[in-house]
Formats: structure tokens, C-alpha cells, sequence
């Protein structure tokens, strides 16, 4: 059995401009390292897991297992890094608070909720006023929840995903797995076997979510992953907003995240989910970071909406596809994204558009910035399916240079099996230029400021999509990010 | 109020030295016009001027208000009181009219630290100059510049002027691709900036601007140099006879 332990942590934040990089002093329960079957098992059973998700879990080990020892990790994206030693994360670390799960906010370790204050994260009465209901996860467990009455009263579902398994297990067992079975790649097959927890939201027929539901997730331990899994599913007629902000302290040594996320919407429904990714990046000479794996796929059935908004900032690597099934005729894929890349940092992201239903319809905006020595990729598939008749994809791809030492790459696929598919494609790279820096500059803007004013500008069409407190915080993000890439 | 003393300035790139020795003095509410051939260094000058990063002052002094600025960046230039009209805007994709100049605004109250406007009573101000300039409201909706004809261009530059009051405005070849039209209602919205308090220079090639804005002193710029200074005769007298008469003047 693992002893319970407190691991020391440094802390250091001279001369880096990450100021969400502290870290907080909370009593951390943590398995031995490493990952094999006892391990899963005890995560399940730390859990109170019900007997179907423990064998959901070890399926899905076995699988990884599998694809651990033959082929790997996928090797086709355009990032670098060193070989990630999967005996020597912690694949188990909770608040120790939290062993028993508090009743209430009063019983939440103050200090947890200190940490969230300190990012602006409303987990008090402050979100009721600021119109969202938000799920806090700390170290990949749910710490807080804010959901009111209102809500429930409407009959809508928003908690943690331990919370899920066990009150609501017919909605978990039907749906986990739908859209990214375990089997799907290897990272989804590693979140699969063991994660420790996440968010869950179901919106009841015909029911639109009158607020945002929001997760905030915080990386906290060190040498620790991070796995947590959402589902989200929009019964027929219903819609939801979903936000979801990230942050992790400053660390020298690099951190996995390989999160699974699904989304359902059932016939005539709409999902909305919004992501401000600010994962600490590493150091400006490389060292430490957030590897983010994350596999991003809603399923979208008749007549029904999913769109995908990202704002990526953070992270030493990204490696994401957010990605729609358009399963249902005349239903909508949406996929919105601006990626930077300053300093070391990798992104290598884009989406999916699966189209299989009649008349589906997905629009693609995926921009890219790129700085110091930053490489930013964006990779997209668009795929029409022989059932898809008058399938229609807009795809535009832009890239932004800051420096000579950066990199853009644009690797689209396009697979079009029904002739009466329309596809339009358009690309554009450009740099921020010395006349826009010295016009803007001329009329009183500081260097810094014409800079922000010219990529937020440039990133506007995804920026707008952002529900609007997301979307300052989104603009200032890009200006932080940014800081010390030009002049 | 503005006085350059012997001002040499190369191209930072391949180190050509475009101003040879400039000599001006500029009081308060007096307008000039620089006018010379092509390359003699007028667009040059008004650059300089502005403080834009891709030339250097290898000789010579700008002073502004008393106040040596030489090396001051181009947006501290801003809050002191100098604005430029460029010849080409640049486009911003994404970003207003409105937006840019509420954030100009808003820099210059910071480095005087006064109180910043309020986007309502900045809104007051914005909509009045955009109906005085008499530019289509629809235009301001768009990105700055972005798909902007010549002419909308050089309007949108003049509602600038007048939203940031400077007391020292250069009008960089503000004329050029204005059909008569377009270059008759943006005089009449310099003509409406004149005042006592603020001194303009005009940097033109042509002489039909100073049919709509009278000078008071017109130079005469070759070869990074000003050989002849005049009143407003001057300019006529460079429309009828070109510049090659000046020059050979000079030369003699």
C-alpha cells in the first residue's frame, strides 16, 4: 500500500513573467510512481469506483499496455522531445483534504481555495454573481463546486467525474467512451486506465443552460500527471457553454497532461466549449513545461452544433485535435483556434472534421503566432464520407511570424469521397510588419502595446468567439505570452 | 517652437546618408511646405522627424519645444506633440479606427498622468470628429485602413490629426493619389486644424495642395538639403518652371 506523503517543492519565480507559476503548500497523497495494474486498481478503489469502471480501466490498460510495448507513443507530429519515462510519474496525487470528500465549500482546504482566489477563479459566492457555475480541479481532483439551485432545479448535471461514476452510472456508462474509446490512441488509452477525475455536465432535454458551467484546472504536485477526462453531453434540443481555464506553477521539470475530453449532442442541440490553455510553458531557455496530450472529440447528431474555441498559450508542447463527428445530417462543426509559440515552446494542433451525415457543414479558423523559437504547426484532416452529400468545409489557416527564428508549418489533409462535397481552403503567413510597429507607434503606442494591438487584432475573428470575460482574459494572455519576443 | 540645427540622417541599412545638413526654424501657428524632386529627402525628413527606427541621426540636433528629441522613440514623440501623416497607412487587420485612437488617447494621459477618458466620453469626441471630417461612419466599422481607398486613407489619417490635436503636424505627401475631389475635402480638414497654436509641415512634390492650405514659407529640398526657402511665389514659381531651374541656381 502506498504511504500517504508530502513531497517538498520548489518554488521559483525569479525573472519569468508566468505569474500564475506558484505553487501551493497542501498535504499531497501520492501512489508509489510508476504505472502497472495494482496501480490502476487502487486508483479505482481510492475512487469508490463501482466494479464496471475498475474493468472499463483495466481494459484500457491492457490496451496501452500493448501499444506501450510495440509502437509507442505517436511519432507523426512535429514536436521534439525527450523520451517521457512513464515509470517515473505519479499517476496518483490528491489533495490529502480531500480523502474525504468535503461536504461544502467550508470544508475545502482554504488554502486550495486561496490558490484559486489568487487566479481569479470565482469558487464562492463571487460565481454566482459573475453568471457562471464553476468546477475547480485541483491536481486532477474536483475540489469545489459551485453549482446552484437554479440549475438543478432545471434538472442540469454539472460535477466531478468521480461524482458521476457513482450517482449518475447509467448516463457514464452509455456515454464514456462513445466518442474516444480507449482504444483510441495513446494517450486516450493511458487517461482511460487512470484517471483520477474531471467534469461532468448533462443538460436535460429541451433545457438551455442558462450560465456557463466552468472548469478551472490547476497542476499543483510535481512530477505528477495529469489525467483528467470530461463529458459533456447536450440531450436533444438542449444547449450548454462550457469554459475550461488552465494554469500549473512554475518547475523546472516537465509535466505530463494527456486529458481526454468527449462531447455529445444529441439531435438539435448545441455545445459551446471554450478553452484558455496557459499551462506554465517552460522556462525561456526550454527547461520544464507542460507536455499537453490531450485527445478533443464531440459526436454530433442530427441537426445539432458543436464548435470548438481554443486559445493556447501555454504549454511546452501541445498536441491537440479537437474534432467534430458530424454524424447526424444538417448538423455543424465548428473549430476556432489561435496557438502561439514563444520561445521553446511546440504546438502542433488543428482539428478533425468527420463528415458523414447529409448537408453537414464545418468551419475551420485555426491561426497561429509564432515567436523566439517557437514552432507552431497546424494540422487538420477534413474527411467526407461517401453518406455525406452536400457535405461544405471552409478552412482558413493563417500564420503570424515574430522573429527569424520561428517556425510555421501547415499540414492539411483533405479526403473528399462524395462528389457533391464543397471544400474551400485558404492559407496565409505574414509577419508583423516595421510599418504597422512605427504607424501604431507614431500615434502613441508603446512598442509592446502596437505589438499586442496588431496580434489581438490579427486573432480577432477567434477571439470573438470567446464569451466575453474569456476573451480579455484570452487578449491578455497574448500579451503576457508575448512579452520579450519582439524588439 | 521647432528648431533643426545641420540634421544629418543615413539609412540604418545600407548607411546612405539621405539628409545632408537641414537647417529649419518653425514658430508656433506657422505652416511650411517642403517641397523638392524625388529622393531629394522630404519623406525622409518627416520620417526623421517622427522618429521612425529605420533611419539615424548621424549629425545635428532636432529640438521640439526647447526639449532635444533625438533620441526620444517615435511614441513619446506622440504625447509631446508631433504627429505624422503618413504617405502609405499602414493596414491593421482587426483593429478600429476607434480602438487605436482610444488606446493613442489613453497612452498619452498615462505619460502626463492625468486622468484617463472614459470610453463614453471618448465616444462624444470620436463621433463629432468623424461627422466634422466628414468620413462615412461605416468606413470607422471596418479595420483600420484594411481595404481603404487612397482617399479614405489620407481622410482617416486627418480624422487622427484632429482626434489628437498635435501641435506639430507633417503632412507626409498627404496629396498623392487624391483625385481633386478627395484632396479639396482633405485640405478643408487641415484648413480646420489651423490655429495659433499648431505649426505645420507639408511635405509635398506638387504645388496644388498649397492651392487649397496657404503657407507661410515654402523650402525647397535637394539633395538632402534645403537650397532655397520662400513664401508661397516660390511654390508657384516651381509649378511653372520646374525644379531644374532651382537647381541650376544653386549650382551656379
Amino acid at each position: 500500500m502506498p504511504t500517504p506523503d508530502s513531497i517538498s517543492r520548489e518554488t521559483d519565480l525569479s525573472g519569468i513573467e508566468y505569474k500564475w507559476g506558484f505553487s501551493t503548500d497542501v498535504e499531497t497523497e501520492l501512489a508509489p510512481k510508476g504505472i502497472n495494474e495494482s496501480i490502476v486498481r487502487l486508483i479505482s478503489k481510492k475512487k469508490q469506483e463501482p466494479s464496471w469502471m475498475l474493468e472499463w480501466r483495466l481494459r484500457a490498460f491492457k490496451h496501452w499496455e500493448k501499444i506501450n510495448q510495440n509502437h509507442k507513443e505517436p511519432t507523426w507530429a512535429k514536436v521534439k522531445y525527450p523520451p517521457i519515462d512513464y515509470q517515473d510519474i505519479y499517476y496518483y496525487a490528491a489533495p490529502k483534504s480531500m480523502t474525504d470528500a468535503p461536504k461544502s465549500l467550508d470544508d475545502v482546504d482554504p488554502k486550495m481555495l486561496e490558490t484559486f482566489e489568487k487566479l481569479g477563479i470565482p469558487i464562492n459566492e463571487r460565481a454566482k454573481l459573475a453568471g457562471v457555475a464553476v468546477d475547480a480541479v485541483f491536481d486532477s481532483v474536483s475540489v469545489a463546486n459551485t453549482l446552484d439551485d437554479q440549475l438543478k432545479d432545471l434538472g442540469i448535471i454539472f460535477c466531478s467525474f468521480n461524482e458521476a461514476v457513482k450517482k449518475h452510472p447509467d448516463l457514464v456508462k452509455k456515454y464514456i467512451g462513445s466518442v474516444v474509446p480507449y482504444s483510441d490512441n495513446f494517450f486516450a488509452s493511458l487517461n482511460s486506465a487512470v484517471f483520477s477525475d474531471g467534469s461532468f455536465a448533462y443538460i436535460p432535454p429541451g433545457v438551455k443552460c442558462p450560465i456557463e458551467l466552468m472548469t478551472y484546472f490547476r497542476i499543483n504536485t510535481e512530477g505528477s500527471g495529469q489525467f483528467e477526462r470530461t463529458l459533456i453531453i447536450a440531450d436533444e434540443g438542449a444547449s450548454v457553454s462550457y469554459l475550461e481555464g488552465c494554469t500549473a506553477p512554475f518547475r523546472k521539470t516537465s509535466q505530463l497532461h494527456a486529458a481526454v475530453v468527449e462531447l455529445i449532442a444529441l439531435d438539435n442541440s448545441e455545445i459551446k466549449y471554450s478553452t484558455v490553455q496557459n499551462w506554465f510553458p517552460g522556462t525561456k531557455e526550454g527547461e520544464g513545461g507542460v507536455y499537453n496530450f490531450v485527445t478533443k472529440r464531440g459526436k454530433a447528431s442530427k441537426n445539432s452544433k458543436i464548435s470548438w474555441t481554443q486559445v493556447e498559450t501555454g504549454s511546452a508542447i501541445t498536441w491537440k485535435y479537437p474534432s467534430v463527428i458530424l454524424q447526424g445530417d444538417n448538423s455543424v462543426g465548428e473549430f476556432y483556434s489561435v496557438a502561439m509559440a514563444n520561445n521553446y515552446q511546440q504546438a502542433d494542433t488543428g482539428t478533425k472534421m468527420i463528415h458523414i451525415g447529409k448537408n453537414t457543414k464545418s468551419t475551420v479558423v485555426a491561426k497561429g503566432i509564432s515567436a523566439g523559437k517557437g514552432q507552431n504547426t497546424y494540422r487538420g484532416q477534413i474527411k467526407i464520407m461517401p453518406s455525406a452529400e452536400g457535405a461544405m468545409n471552409h478552412t482558413q489557416c493563417d500564420s503570424l511570424l515574430i522573429g527569424d527564428q520561428c517556425g510555421a508549418h501547415t499540414v492539411p489533409y483533405i479526403e473528399v469521397k462524395n462528389s457533391s462535397a464543397r471544400l474551400e481552403h485558404e492559407a496565409s503567413t505574414s509577419k508583423v510588419s516595421e510599418d504597422q510597429l512605427f504607424y501604431l507607434m507614431s500615434r502613441g503606442l508603446s512598442e509592446e502595446e502596437a505589438n499586442h494591438m496588431i496580434i489581438t487584432g490579427w486573432s480577432k475573428d477567434v477571439i470573438k468567439e470567446l464569451p466575453f470575460e474569456f476573451a480579455l482574459e484570452a487578449s491578455q494572455l497574448l500579451k503576457v505570452s508575448l512579452e520579450g519576443a519582439v524588439g | 517652437m521647432l528648431n533643426i540645427k545641420n540634421l544629418k540622417a543615413k539609412v540604418i541599412e545600407n548607411d546612405e546618408l539621405i539628409l545632408k545638413g537641414i537647417n529649419l526654424s518653425i514658430k508656433k501657428g506657422e505652416v511650411h511646405a517642403i517641397m523638392g524632386p524625388n529622393g531629394s529627402g522630404k519623406s525622409t525628413l518627416a520620417n526623421v522627424l517622427a522618429g521612425r527606427p529605420d533611419y539615424e541621426i548621424t549629425e545635428g540636433d532636432v529640438e521640439f519645444e526647447s526639449k532635444k528629441i533625438n533620441d526620444l522613440p517615435p511614441d513619446e514623440r506622440s504625447h509631446l506633440g508631433i504627429f505624422l501623416a503618413f504617405q502609405y497607412p499602414s493596414e491593421i487587420p482587426g483593429v478600429r479606427s476607434f480602438q487605436m485612437l482610444k488606446a493613442s488617447i489613453d497612452a498619452k494621459k498615462d505619460y502626463f498622468k492625468e486622468k484617463k477618458l472614459s470610453v463614453r466620453e471618448f465616444s462624444k469626441i470620436y463621433d463629432q470628429k468623424v461627422k466634422d471630417i466628414g468620413i462615412d461612419i461605416d468606413l470607422t466599422k471596418r479595420s483600420l485602413n484594411f481595404g481603404f481607398s487612397g482617399g479614405e486613407k489620407k481622410k482617416n489619417e486627418i480624422l487622427q490629426l484632429s482626434v489628437l490635436e498635435p501641435s506639430l503636424a507633417i503632412l507626409d505627401e498627404t496629396d498623392s493619389g487624391l483625385d481633386v475631389d478627395a484632396l479639396r475635402e482633405v485640405s478643408e480638414g487641415v484648413n480646420s486644424m489651423l490655429s495659433k497654436d499648431r505649426s505645420f509641415i507639408i511635405v509635398t512634390h506638387y504645388q496644388r495642395i498649397l492651392n487649397y492650405i496657404t503657407p507661410d514659407f515654402v523650402h525647397v529640398l535637394v539633395d538632402g538639403k534645403i537650397v532655397k526657402s520662400g513664401n508661397k511665389e516660390l511654390a508657384l514659381d516651381i509649378e511653372n518652371n520646374g525644379y531644374e531651374k532651382i537647381i541650376s541656381e544653386v549650382s551656379n
